[in-house]
């Protein structure tokens, strides 16, 4: 980059990334999603993980829990270009480390082997609230809920007791307490 | 039973209640309804241009003279991803536009459809908002919507996209009420206590500046009114950006030139220098800032600006004031008239070393060349450009390249909205359609388009549209047979390589003049160019004028990079002749 003779300025040095957990919500319009990723890929902004559904049938209102990295200066940004978006109607953000904020992921796990093959996955959900959805004779589709890098070492644990298949969701995020975000 | 009224007829009664006169647009298959009803709304009137293009920047140069929201009427598919590039170059320049778009009937979205495009899609980020009409009931909101999310907060463009069928389909159409205050998305955020902090900051400073942007035109003609008032009050220099241009009076001693890559050596050394930067209504754009890590290193900076996205985006400030330039103005003014009633009296003596410093680099007199009696020297033609019609209030559009940079240098602007050019995003072609918008605005001001041959070859079909309506707008083409901006980048960067930037072929432009039923002159040589520019002026139809001139001449001053604002690269009567080297390449 130092020497590419372009009409623009080099880089300058980048700040310390922080992974933080922005919350939006918007009317559940048509192309909304697309509008709020877009401002992402567009500005060349990080998605880590993405989890949206409708929340409120009645005033069609959406919630979207993104995850993303960035500098302070970036997550600011991300915030003031979300809040400028015409469907947005408010902003919130976290930071991962925050402890008044839940985190949780679901993932669902597809375990093939004998029962003790089985049996011994289960056992290694134990902390994570294991929900056994389908089971058949030589199979488990165990559901848990989770944070992001526990979900990340159940998918590493497990290969050895026979996983499949591994499907699971974006963060989703709400405030502890009697507080809600406003 | 109420009046019902097909969808065609609403976007008529839709513009009609939003005080709308002119329309910009190019029919089509899936907007013919719409130009169906055309004939049955008097109030408007409808100005054909010859490439959807140019109905974009023609709306931006009737919106930026005017004040008012630009419109623009184009056909699917093809006339949507035409109108794209005036979206963004609206959108960049924080220019009101709503574009209204024909879309292939509802039951083909979707289906690859003749001439269906994702309009929607395709423009989103280009626009501030867009929709994709599929109800009738929802079109007359969806319209009046449009126009608030355009004209309100930041200014930019949006986009209606109307499928066929919907335009033939029937509502209700209730009269729409204009609220007087239109709650946009972006209210003042200011407190009191930011202003006072301001005034604060602004008595202790002993090298503040003022930097100034497209904001203040945005604001209203009261905007720079209420900014020439504080600069004087206050005492301080004041710069602003190309966007700027007209905020402030060019000829006023208090004014140190625009800065920038391409501004005044005074100016861009007082940025760097400073210990107070007050930023109205500007972006800390990159042409701006120059390096980053070295812009102005040792001031307090302050930014007024109605977007809160702008502020704390490229630089980071100590006071951020989010509000309306004009009413952050007034609160100031205020203030200071009640906290620090002599205020100018006190300041002076602060200031009075600053100002000595100024002097000092605006001596140098940066934006200086070498004059020719053989050759027409470009800078030497905007001056005479300028001389001969600063008495008329003359409206100026520009393309993009050195002929921008040294219009926005000796051109001097006395009021706003009298200077139309595409900054942001750099659009070559802008300057010609803009001027028909400018004039269709102002059918008796002298509209002038400062081009490049280059450029203006984009947009020269819309020639014809002046033509067609007596539009006697007049193209001021500085021709060097070069691109002359990439020319200027390859002499200094790449080793002389003209790779492509040379045209070899260029159309006779008195003759092409002539073609489109307009008038063409021409000037060779620095002693008839007077005579000829008086003829122009004098001329009440559309002309092409074409000024051949230096081939080799550069833009100067400019800002070699990785170079802080005060190492600036002077023009060749600078003895030092600084080279550009090294790192120094990449950021210019």
């Amino acid at each position: 980059m130092a020497n590419s003779k372009s009409a623009y300025s080099t880089p300058g040095k980048q700040g310390k990334l922080d992974t933080h957990i922005i919350v939006v919500w918007v009317d559940n319009e048509a192309g909304v999603l697309a509008r709020v990723v877009g401002l992402f890929s567009g500005r060349g902004y990080n998605i880590e993980s993405l989890a949206v559904a409708e929340i409120d049938s009645k005033l069609n209102i959406s919630r979207i829990t993104i995850v993303t990295t960035g500098t302070p200066q970036v997550i600011e940004q991300i915030k003031l270009q979300l809040k400028k978006l015409v469907p947005v109607h408010k902003v919130a953000d976290f930071k991962r480390e925050d402890k008044k904020v839940i985190f949780k992921e679901m993932a669902l796990f597809k375990v093939v082997g004998n029962n003790s093959k089985k049996d011994k996955a289960l056992k290694a959900c134990k902390k994570y609230n294991p929900v056994i959805l389908d089971k058949t004779k030589n199979s488990y589709v165990i559901q848990i809920t989770a944070l992001r890098r526990e979900i990340d070492t159940m998918s590493k644990n497990l290969k050895k007791f026979g996983l499949v298949s591994v499907s699971r969701t974006g963060a989703v995020a709400m405030t502890r307490g009697s507080d809600t975000f406003r | 039973m109420p009046k019902l009224y097909s969808g065609a007829e609403i976007v008529f009664k839709c513009l009609e209640d939003q005080g709308v006169e002119f329309i910009f647009g190019y029919p089509g298959g899936a907007v013919l309804p719409i130009y169906d009803e055309l004939k049955n709304f008097n109030f408007i009137k409808h100005i054909l241009v010859r490439h959807e293009q140019g109905a974009g920047h023609a709306a931006e140069g009737y919106a930026r003279s005017s004040g008012k929201p630009g419109v623009l009427l184009v056909t699917s598919g093809p006339g949507a991803t035409n109108a794209v590039t005036a979206l963004t170059d609206a959108y960049m320049d924080s220019v009101p536009l709503v574009c209204i778009s024909g879309q292939v009937p509802t039951h083909l979205i979707g289906t690859d459809a003749f001439q269906e495009c994702d309009t929607t899609g395709i423009t989103r980020p280009c626009t501030k908002h867009n929709w994709l009409v599929k109800d009738i009931n929802d079109l007359e909101k969806t319209i009046h919507k449009a126009f608030e999310v355009a004209t309100t907060g930041r200014p930019g463009p949006v986009l209606v996209d109307i499928p066929k069928d919907v335009q033939f389909q029937k509502a209700k159409y209730t009269k729409f009420k204009r609220q007087k205050k239109l709650n946009g998305k972006i209210h003042n955020k200011f407190s009191q206590k930011d202003i006072n902090e301001l005034i604060e900051l602004m008595s202790k400073a002993s090298k503040p500046i003022f930097y100034t942007g497209g904001g203040v035109v945005n604001s209203g003609p009261k905007a720079s009114e209420l900014l020439r008032e504080l600069v004087h009050s206050t005492g301080f220099p004041i710069t602003t950006t190309l966007q700027g241009l007209g905020s402030y009076p060019g000829e006023d001693s208090q004014f140190l030139g625009m800065l920038g890559m391409h501004g005044s050596y005074e100016a861009n050394n007082a940025m760097h220098d400073c210990d107070l930067m007050i930023n109205i209504g500007a972006r800390f754009d990159d042409r701006i800032t120059g390096k980053i890590d070295e812009f102005s290193p040792k001031s307090k900076k302050v930014h007024i600006d109605i977007d809160p996205s702008s502020i704390n985006k490229n630089v980071k400030v100590d006071l951020p004031i989010v509000g309306d330039v004009a009413e952050v103005i007034t609160a100031i003014i205020k203030t200071i008239k009640k906290v620090k009633p002599n205020f100018t009296k006190s300041n002076k003596q602060k200031i009075s070393k600053w100002w000595e410093k100024i002097q000092k680099w605006r001596s140098i007199n940066s934006f200086d060349y070498i004059n020719s009696t053989e050759t027409i020297k470009p800078q030497y033609a905007i001056q005479r450009l300028y001389e001969l019609t600063k008495d008329k209030d003359t409206y100026i559009t520009t393309e993009v390249g050195q002929h921008q940079m040294w219009a926005a240098q000796h051109y001097k602007f006395d009021k706003p909205n009298r200077w139309m050019t595409s900054g942001g995003l750099g659009t070559m072609g802008y300057g010609l359609p803009a001027a028909v918008g400018v004039q269709v605005a102002h059918p008796n001001k002298l509209v002038v388009d400062i081009a490049g041959e280059a450029s203006v070859l984009m947009t020269m079909q819309e020639m014809s549209t002046a033509v067609q309506y007596s539009l006697p707008i007049k193209i001021f083409i500085l021709n060097n047979e070069y691109m002359g901006m990439v020319r200027q980048w390859q002499e200094l960067l790449h080793d002389k390589n003209y790779s492509e930037s040379y045209t070899a072929a260029l159309p006779d432009f008195v003759k092409l003049a002539e073609a489109y039923g307009c008038v063409g002159i021409r000037a060779t040589t620095p002693d008839e160019l007077d005579d000829k520019i008086i003829e122009m002026i004098n001329t009440d139809r559309p002309v092409i004028f074409d000024c051949l001139v230096d081939k080799q001449e550069n833009c100067f001053p400019m800002i070699p990079s990785g170079k802080p604002h005060n190492q600036m690269l002077l023009g060749p009567k600078d003895q030092k002749k600084n080279k550009i080297t090294g790192k120094g390449k990449t950021l210019v």
